[in-house]
């Protein structure tokens, strides 16, 4: 199969399910009075069960209290609201007047109050709340807003600001099995698992699912996003839920995987980043958080045992999904955070202030006027224990047996729950995600020329340490052009063995004759940053004027064992 | 009634009816009945008939069967306690009647290499390092099964059948499966540890007998016991060399897999690799010494594997690398030795 079919021509499909108000994403909302009583509930039994059947709930609660004042006064936010402060005041009062108690057997009153009016303010803060009238005005909106946007930016010119050369299909290219996905997304809850490299990802994606025709997705936005009313509009009436990565303590953490497990099981198609935060190194992602990740195998389980024919999300499947990019704007921030904090510095709270209006314009602006492509290249949607699923939503093994999943919640002859075992099962699912993701990744010509002239230029200063090597003088930093187009041929041409062996992609401008992939890659590597990655000199030798983004765009192909072929 | 028995009384499935084979069977049976498959339907007939297996009276409760079927259908739990070179296959034909609620323990002590690219273990092209692959990965490729745990240690087959007291790790990274595994070999006669680290278990189970070889030539040369103490110690030290390089923690080398198993098939005559060592020792050639062999002699193939990942690492193993040069390249053994005893100036530890 030529991997040229893989690439849709067309990428706008017919939705899925044409009735808004019968997406899962609208039914949580529209039940959110009952939604939000099984959620507390369900929290507060988890918590319970966390604490030794409550034995332990004081401490709990006097940890949280402890946490919550730290976050206030040390890292505050524009977020916090004065409700807030005296909401954790009086918290504290209560518990403190609570404290002087005989060792409990059962769980005190008083403290169960505070637990659930705790897990109260966490739930109402978290929750998303989707509205199909935002969302109809969103999805015509963004559309028109990109396609002018694309053509202004690039046309350099506002003259041309009505021209219709360039459309959004050019640019971003969709890699994948789209149809499947459709399919799959009415036989159970898709859980779609994409890398993150950019603010830019979550924009990207939602505008891409809704030319997919697939109901919109939940997912947990950063609460530091909600600080742009624009976004905050937006993504608060699209179902984004609001993850606050400050928050720290166990109430917190079980409230919101309590939501996300209970929206998987009404059905809510979810998207998680599972990388947590984005890719500081550029690296694809390596190690996953296995939170979120958790509260999908715990469905799934919850899901087989309950065995409810009527329920709509008897099965969940993962989809992962790899975004490629010739540059990424925040790039020179993510790999100075990522140095700082391998170089073993002092680790420093950043102030976590997300661009006002103006800035996330320029933004836009910025991307849409570079003319390289973005690549979102999805993977075959697999069950939660990585085998693949046939169009019926059946688990089909190596030897093309159709699995029953129950088998794997079963011990001593009979379906449980089991902790550890599961914890296992959500730490396989985060090896698999990570093992796909490599082979998803789509390969650009500025993945390979990044790749080669840093590995040439660390083994020719092979005793130089990484933070030496970035501190390498800009005349040492040259790499004659003949030497290097050898090396990225030969790179080139290990990576389309990958291809063949279906652990890579490749992006179709990466076959043919070399120096025009090169020329290809020079045109379009981290082109909008002030010092580029990767140039050619005056004499027509690759150079760098910033090593950190050399190593930044490098780094996108470690991990597939290349580098002894330099 | 329930048609389907209580899963405490569910059968334990032991698969090969080897030495060690038949010795858990019995441990086993002392707790739960034992199917105890062999491939060979003649030596399950020659069970059945005398109750005998490898010079062991078989329990009661031990059931020979050639029905691999069966086995898996009626079991949960299967120890796979085969040579390392039929596993793979054994792995292949378990596969379509295997579920994800199985779980597997194996006790197989070599790597697997059937696709490494050789006719033979005397076959001279290089070894394809990137075939070669532990149980555990063998059984992770063929079947569905996830619930896997490996079982290592000191257990040289002949004690445990003699009743002799023995102890052994189980490693697993579901708490499960070493559970399981523990409530159906617990005996006053055989202790279970347990470890989480599959991976370091597996390694040195498989690179210990590398050093049994090499032991057993030591005491064919009349070398004495300060120099098997040495051979143990920079043994041991190899091992985990190896181990690191190949991405396992050095914990698990000085357990019960790791130092527990070397010293005792490095000073025991039970130990197959120990007695090949010998005999090459005495002059006799390997093609005849494994031609007498009734089992396979792991430590041959695991050898010239761990000299292969050794130079691709670039690591310091001279015992490896001189056993290599005895069993490959007909070194005269004592060569090997003068050349290990000049070998320059060391640290005694370094890790």
């Amino acid at each position: 199969m030529s991997l040229g079919s893989l690439f849709q021509k067309k990428t706008e499909k017919p939705p899925v399910l044409p009735d808004i108000y019968e997406w899962p994403i609208y039914k949580l909302t529209r039940d959110r009075v009952s939604f939000m009583e099984e959620w507390i509930e369900a929290t507060r039994n988890r918590i319970l069960e966390l604490t030794d059947n409550g034995k332990n709930l004081h401490e709990e609660l006097a940890k949280t209290m402890y946490l919550e004042k730290i976050r206030l006064t040390q890292n505050p936010w524009k977020t916090d609201t004065e409700g807030e402060k005296r909401f954790w005041n009086q918290i504290r009062t209560r518990v403190l007047a609570n404290a002087d108690k005989s060792p409990i057997h059962t769980i005190d009153p008083v403290d169960a109050e505070i637990l659930e009016d705790i897990i109260h303010t966490y739930a109402y803060e978290i929750r998303g709340n989707f509205k199909p009238q935002a969302y109809g005005l969103a999805s015509q909106i963004l559309p028109i807003l990109f396609h002018r946007l694309l053509n202004t930016a690039s046309a350099r010119n506002m003259g041309r600001i009505w021209s219709n050369k360039h459309t959004m299909d050019e640019r971003i290219r969709v890699v994948g099995p789209i149809d499947e996905i459709r399919l799959l997304s009415t036989k159970g809850t898709v859980i779609l698992l994409p890398t993150h490299f950019s603010n830019l990802d979550s924009i990207l994606i939602g505008y891409v699912l809704h030319k997919m025709g697939l109901p919109a997705y939940l997912y947990g936005a950063g609460l530091n996003l909600f600080t742009n009313p624009i976004l905050s509009y937006f993504m608060g009436n699209l179902g984004a839920y609001k993850i606050d990565r400050r928050k720290k303590s166990d109430i917190y953490l079980e409230t919101l995987k309590s939501y996300s497990r209970m929206a998987l099981l009404r059905g809510g198609h979810s998207l998680f980043f599972p990388g947590g935060t984005r890719s500081r190194s550029g690296e694809l992602e390596k190690h996953l958080k296995l939170g979120l990740l958790g509260t999908a195998i715990d469905a799934q389980r919850i899901a087989l045992t309950r065995n409810d024919p009527e329920a709509p999300a008897n099965k969940l499947f993962v989809v992962p999904l790899v975004l490629g990019y010739h540059f990424v704007l925040e790039a020179p921030s993510l790999i100075s955070e990522y140095l700082k904090s391998t170089g073993k510095e002092k680790y420093f709270i950043n102030p976590q202030v997300f661009p006002g209006f103006l800035s996330s314009f320029k933004f836009l602006w910025k991307f849409f006027s570079a003319k390289s492509e973005v690549y979102l290249s999805f993977g075959k949607p697999y069950d939660l224990f990585g085998n693949e699923v046939d169009t019926e939503g059946n688990s089909i093994d190596k030897h093309s047996r159709k699995l029953d999943l129950r088998s794997y919640f079963i011990s001593r002859g009979e379906m449980r729950p089991d902790t550890q075992r599961d914890a296992e099962y959500t730490r396989m699912l985060g090896e698999f995600i990570t093992e796909r993701y490599k082979c998803e990744n789509v390969v650009l010509s500025s993945n390979i020329i990044s790749f080669v002239a840093f590995q040439m230029m660390q083994k020719k200063f092979h005793r130089l340490d990484l933070y030496g090597l970035l501190r390498l003088p800009e005349e040492d930093r040259m790499i004659p052009y003949d030497r290097f187009a050898q090396k990225c041929q030969e790179i080139r041409n290990e990576v389309l063995c990958l291809v063949e062996a279906h652990k890579a992609r490749a992006a179709s401008h990466l076959y043919g004759d070399i120096h025009r992939l090169i020329k290809h890659g020079l045109l379009n590597a981290g082109i909008y940053h002030n010092q580029k990655a990767i140039m050619l000199d005056n004499n027509g030798d690759i150079s760098s004027e910033d090593m950190n983004l050399l190593f930044y765009y490098h780094n996108r192909l470690t991990g597939y064992g290349l580098e002894t072929k330099i | 009634m329930d048609s389907k028995p209580r899963y405490e009384n569910q059968p334990v499935g032991v698969l090969g009816a080897g030495n060690f084979g038949t010795a858990i069977s019995n441990l086993i049976a002392e707790n739960r009945p034992v199917l105890l498959y062999s491939r060979n339907p003649d030596a399950v007939e020659k069970m059945i008939a005398g109750r005998i297996a490898r010079g062991q009276q078989l329990h009661p409760d031990v059931t020979p069967t050639n029905d691999l079927a069966k086995v898996c259908t009626e079991s949960t739990l299967l120890f796979p306690v085969i040579a390392s070179n039929g596993f793979a296959d054994l792995m292949n034909k378990m596969a379509p009647h295997l579920h994800p609620h199985h779980i597997i323990i194996h006790g197989t002590k070599g790597f697997d290499v059937s696709l490494a690219g050789l006719e033979d273990i005397f076959d001279t092209d290089e070894i394809q390092l990137k075939s070669i692959r532990t149980m555990t990965e063998v059984i992770r490729e063929a079947t569905v099964v996830v619930r896997i745990g490996v079982i290592s240690g000191p257990n040289l087959a002949a004690e445990i059948a003699q009743g002799k007291p023995a102890a052994a790790v189980i490693a697993s990274h579901f708490d499960e499966v070493v559970r399981e595994a523990a409530e159906v070999l617990r005996s006053p006669r055989f202790r279970v540890y347990s470890s989480n680290d599959v991976m370091g278990v597996e390694l040195a189970g498989v690179l210990k007998n590398i050093f049994a070889l090499a032991s057993g030539m030591l005491t064919g040369l009349e070398m004495g016991e300060n120099a098997r103490a040495l051979l143990i110690t920079r043994g041991l030290h190899e091992m985990v060399l190896l181990g690191r390089a190949l991405g396992s923690d050095a914990n698990s080398f000085f357990g019960l897999a790791g130092i527990g198993d070397l010293t005792a098939t490095c000073s025991s005559e039970k130990s197959r690799n120990y007695r090949t060592g010998l005999r090459l020792s005495q002059g006799d050639s390997l093609k005849v010494v494994l031609a007498d062999m009734d089992e396979t002699v792991e430590g041959i193939l695991t050898t010239r594997i761990a000299y292969a990942l050794s130079k691709r690492e670039k690591l310091d193993t001279p015992i490896i690398d001189s056993l290599y040069q005895v069993l490959y390249h007909n070194k005269p053994i004592s060569q090997a030795l003068d050349s290990l005893m000049i070998h320059r100036r060391e640290r005694d530890i370094d890790f």
